[in-house]
């Protein structure tokens, strides 16, 4: 065990820690306000409305994601030529751009399954008030539903962002270094496998228990009945 | 763009797609097992009264669920067999180790998915009615009989939907294997990405062939929680 090498290099692995989250908290924030009309569509009566958004759920969640990542970043350069006609090949052909592409419509899908869920679950009395109180349309999503709806989400979500975290170490696999694309790097360079992977594997951990306990705190914060 | 069906063409590396499917299925039933097999072991544990136990079985949990399936995976298949080779270096021994992709593959992948088996017998377990297991007592079995006849059955019908949603997750990340050169569907598809030079077409076929596996298998969950479910009263 070859403990100065992770001393040594722990600055460029947190560097690498910092880029993934980054692309986490960009393919979140994009993500859900896909997610949020997409799971209304979802369940709007209109096949029109539905069906598409259905389609792209099915995809996003039946399909592996490192398929939908080389699809995106691979796979745009059998249509470079189209892509360039509009314009669009300057972005796809960063990798960057790629991932978080990909990132943004995967958990914008999961996303939007939670939230489809929650909607659904959300007490009928509640939206026969609103309605009883002259709300319809939009007003009654925004006031009565959409509210409700986040806090039965909560939970759900708060493993999605927990995933999502965990899920972009496979952007290291397109050439980005964030922390696994870094451990990797290093590890070329000094041969101290398992060192450097479970260096990068600790680092994850606190990531990943610091967002458990935020939002285990959210949920008590949401909570109706104060604790 | 020079005609909309050479898109579809896939110039004779179909067969080698399937292949790499039957693999992907092969490699996701040995993970599969190796899960369930881990869950209930880790189910016993935390339900059990020791405290080593549940010590372990927390920590096995805990880890597990914090940490990369990717990483873990590189973890296993580079770190492990220097680890042991340097540990055996230390007590004078010279130890060349060279795990195949597939065995490394499955137990990685068996070993994760085996953490999230453990909740879902933890819950399976704790949701048998007390009363059931009562009346088994009342009616004289003893405990390994009770276990046999009434919670183990019981147990199994609880975790059903728990466990569809593993396979379901775990069939996606069997792709990772891919990543330690196992050819699967998805190294498949990439070797004729490469040598075509069309990853559009062989990535979205991939990707279908992973839909078609996914859309089976929520079929197939269906069925079985319809079966084991047919004598509740709804």
């Amino acid at each position: 065990m070859d403990s100065g090498v992770i001393v040594e290099h722990f600055p460029r692995l947190m560097s690498g820690a910092w880029i993934t989250v980054q692309i986490t908290v960009i393919s979140l924030i994009l993500g859900f306000f896909i997610a949020v009309p997409a799971a209304a569509m979802r369940l709007a009566n209109n096949l029109l409305l539905r069906l598409p958004v259905q389609g792209f759920m099915f995809y996003f969640r039946g399909t592996p994601l490192l398929v939908q990542l080389f699809l995106i970043y691979y796979g745009s350069g059998q249509l470079h030529t189209a892509l360039e006609s509009v314009g669009l090949w300057m972005w796809f052909r960063e990798a960057w751009f790629c991932a978080v592409l990909t990132l943004t419509l995967n958990t914008a899908a999961y996303t939007a399954e939670i939230l489809r869920g929650a909607i659904q679950g959300v007490p009928r009395g509640e939206v026969e008030a609103g309605r009883a109180v002259g709300m319809s349309g939009v007003l009654l999503f925004r006031r009565i539903i959409m509210p409700k709806a986040f806090r039965i989400a909560l939970p759900a979500y708060g493993n999605e962002v927990v995933f999502l975290l965990q899920a972009t170490s496979l952007v290291s696999t397109i050439t980005l270094l964030d922390l696994t694309g870094v451990a990797r790097r290093v590890i070329a360079q000094t041969f101290a496998v398992y060192e450097v992977f479970i260096a990068a594997a600790v680092i994850y951990l606190v990531m990943v228990y610091a967002l458990v306990f935020l939002f285990r705190w959210m949920e008590r914060r949401l909570h109706p009945i104060r604790q | 763009m020079s005609g909309s069906m050479e898109m579809f063409d896939l110039e004779g590396y179909g067969a080698s797609l399937l292949d790499g499917a039957l693999l992907t299925l092969l490699v996701g039933f040995t993970a599969m097992v190796v899960a369930i097999l881990l869950g209930l072991l880790g189910a016993w544990g935390k339900l059990s009264g020791s405290k080593t136990a549940r010590a372990a079985t927390e920590t096995y949990t805990t880890i597990v669920r914090g940490v990369p399936e990717l990483i873990m995976l590189l973890l296993v298949y580079f770190g492990v067999p220097t680890l042991l080779q340097d540990l055996a270096g230390v007590f004078g021994y010279e130890w060349v180790i060279d795990l195949n992709p597939f065995t490394a593959g499955s137990l990685t992948i068996g070993f994760i998915y085996g953490a999230f088996c453990t909740e879902v017998f933890r819950g399976a377990f704790q949701a048998v009615p007390k009363g059931q297991i009562e009346a088994a007592h009342a009616a004289g079995m003893h405990e390994f009989l009770t276990f046999r006849r009434i919670r183990f059955p019981l147990a199994m019908r609880f975790a059903l939907p728990g466990l569809g949603n593993v396979w379901m997750v775990l069939i996606k990340a069997t792709a990772l294997i891919s990543i330690i050169q196992l050819d699967e569907l998805m190294r498949n598809s990439r070797i004729a990405a490469n040598s075509t030079h069309k990853p559009f077409t062989f990535y979205f076929a991939a990707s279908l062939i992973f839909l078609f596996i996914t859309a089976v298998s929520m079929w197939g969950q269906k069925y079985a929680e319809r079966r084991a479910g047919r004598g509740v009263r709804r």
